[in-house]
């Protein structure tokens, strides 16, 4: 292939990336654009095959490589559950980032004393932010595999640490342009693989979303930069876009759950170790049977049912609709109250809800519903916690403070349906727990909601 | 690098498709945007073929060929896991409406 002609395709590629971005921005061409994309990438990778000078003396051994990495990742992907989604992009990301990383030093290796000074402090990039977006996204996978504790992590002293460290890094990638040595490269490596864990660590799990967010947009701006060295359009264009908009991106998230960005990544510079939750442990709650869940459902005008992660876990999306459809024909007025950062990724909700075909129209969003409180009746609090805890507004300081919430306290009553007084993802208590309009129905969301169903069915 | 200028000019413009093409999402689609823009940075696996085709040494070729491993995981994998998010709305009257609400603060 000449090189005209392969730069045409490359340009191909480019125009497909693009489109599939647009198209990935609104629900009715959300899937065609990821089609696009892929098509786009499959073009790319084929392509560079039959790319001028292009050698093929591993060709096998490439060959294998991705067969390989096909039967890991297209299984991992296809047998993954709605739940665990957002740690699979986590790990996919942080992949990424590792093997940008990985290209530039192969690069580095390669090019020698030959590399000039913008090839090295490209690689120096690179390998700084690939390594950091490798370990950042695995310790997100652990958070949100639950592996490891959701709240933050802060150590005394944390701070500077992390600091120094940075400091470090930066340090050593300057040595690096200096002395154009390999130890100092991997020097820098392995510094920025623990910038990368220091960096997430105090992150609470609320926050980690859009953390997530922003190591992918770093993830793509390592490819930006392996694409200088490489000197491949293909890379530069790809990796721009999800740098840009993977910025934006999170910066919408962050908008969407009320938190500032700045807070969040630097979490860690100004956190305070939390106030141990005050002796709450032995206060009185109220809970309650099915029998008593079921009696106030029937007797309701209004039912707001709130879901949260618990739903996800428990997979009771169909048991859910079950009860709903069962009070639509009990003449009770049926809704979703849909917060936008519900369950582990924003829109997570939705997603669930829609496999189990519940009608568009019962989804409704926080601004809309929150009005609408007051004259609800009662209010059916499924798995969520966070998204539902008047801390966020009343409790400066604590972790979700700012975060607008669904107004749940203003209904009439509000059934919680927990696994246990644990608290929720972000670690914070939740006063409304303990007000005397609550009733708590513990157990495994998906059998609550079956006794519920059965109780009603035999009232 | 006698295309510098060129490239950097790539660079520049993409940084402002990059922006445009997704100010206007609703918090719906922000997973899956996020994780088709997470498989389209897979495309390090042409980077990563590249090194491995030019690799001299054999610690250049293992290094390299584990970069092709994990950007296969990336891309493919990537695409995969956002085409399961999004056949959930396959079907669905998708109405804008609430979009509009959501975005609107």
């Amino acid at each position: 292939m000449s090189k005209n002609i392969y730069d045409l395709v490359g340009l191909f590629v480019a125009v497909c990336f693009i489109l599939a971005l647009k198209g990935l921005s609104s629900p009715k061409t959300a899937r065609r654009g990821n089609l696009i994309g892929a098509i786009g990438a499959f073009v790319a990778t084929e392509a560079v095959f039959y790319s001028p000078g292009q050698t093929h003396q591993h060709k096998w051994w490439i060959i294998g490589a991705i067969v390989g990495g096909i039967v890991v990742g297209v299984p991992a992907a296809r047998r993954v559950q709605m739940t665990q989604m957002p740690q699979l992009v986590a790990l996919f990301n942080g992949v990424g980032g590792g093997a940008a990383a990985l290209v530039a030093i192969v690069e580095y290796l390669h090019l020698g004393s030959a590399a000039s000074m913008g090839e090295v402090l490209a690689t120096v990039f690179t390998v700084i932010v690939g390594c950091v977006s490798f370990s950042g996204s695995i310790v997100t996978f652990l958070k949100l595999q639950e592996i490891m504790t959701t709240r933050p992590v802060i150590f005394p002293g944390g701070r500077f640490i992390i600091a120094g460290t940075l400091l470090g890094v930066l340090g050593t990638g300057e040595w690096v342009v200096h002395s154009l040595g390999t130890t100092s490269l991997l020097v820098v490596a392995g510094l920025s693989l623990i910038f990368g864990v220091l960096f997430v660590l105090p992150v609470g799990g609320a926050d980690v979303p859009i953390v997530i967010s922003l190591l992918n947009a770093f993830t793509g701006l390592t490819v930006a930069a392996s694409g200088y060295v490489l000197q491949a359009t293909v890379l530069i264009v790809a990796g721009t876009l999800v740098g840009a908009s993977g910025t934006i991106l999170t910066r919408l998230m962050a908008t969407a759950m009320g938190r500032s960005l700045f807070g969040t990544l630097f979490g860690a510079f100004t956190a305070k170790p939390q106030a141990a939750s005050d002796a709450s442990e032995a206060r009185p709650v109220k809970s309650g049977s099915a029998d008593d869940v079921a009696i106030l459902l029937n007797y309701a005008q209004r039912v707001v049912i709130v879901p949260g992660f618990g739903l996800a876990v428990a997979q009771a999306q169909h048991t859910v609709r079950e009860l709903a459809d069962l009070l639509t024909s009990k003449g009770v007025d049926v809704a979703y109250g849909i917060h936008p950062v519900a369950g582990r990724m924003p829109g997570h909700m939705n997603v669930l809800l829609a496999e189990a075909n519940v009608p568009y129209e019962q989804l409704v969003e926080m601004e809309e519903i929150n009005p609408t409180f007051p004259q609800t009746d009662v209010v059916l609090v499924v798995g969520a916690n966070d998204v539902v805890n008047p801390a966020a507004k009343t409790t400066p300081g604590c972790p979700i403070y700012g975060m607008p919430i669904l107004d749940v306290s203003q209904a009439g009553n509000v059934i919680f349906l927990k696994r246990s007084m644990r608290p929720g993802f972000a670690g914070i208590e939740n006063e409304l727990l303990y007000e005397p309009k609550t009733t708590l129905l513990f157990g495994d969301a998906k059998d609550s909601l079956t006794k519920v169903v059965s109780a009603l069915k035999a009232l | 690098m006698s295309n510098g200028l060129a490239l950097l000019s790539i660079f520049v413009l993409s940084i402002f498709i990059g922006f445009e093409v997704v100010s206007k999402v609703s918090t719906t689609l922000h997973t899956p945007l996020m994780s088709g823009a997470n498989a389209i940075h897979g495309v390090i696996l042409v980077g990563a073929i590249t090194v491995a085709d030019r690799a001299t040494t054999n610690l250049e070729l293992a290094m390299a060929i584990v970069a092709v491993v994990l950007a296969t995981i990336n891309m493919v994998g990537g695409f995969v896991v956002t085409d399961r998010m999004l056949e959930m709305f396959k079907g669905k009257p998708r109405v804008n409406k609430e979009v509009e609400v959501g975005d609107s603060k």
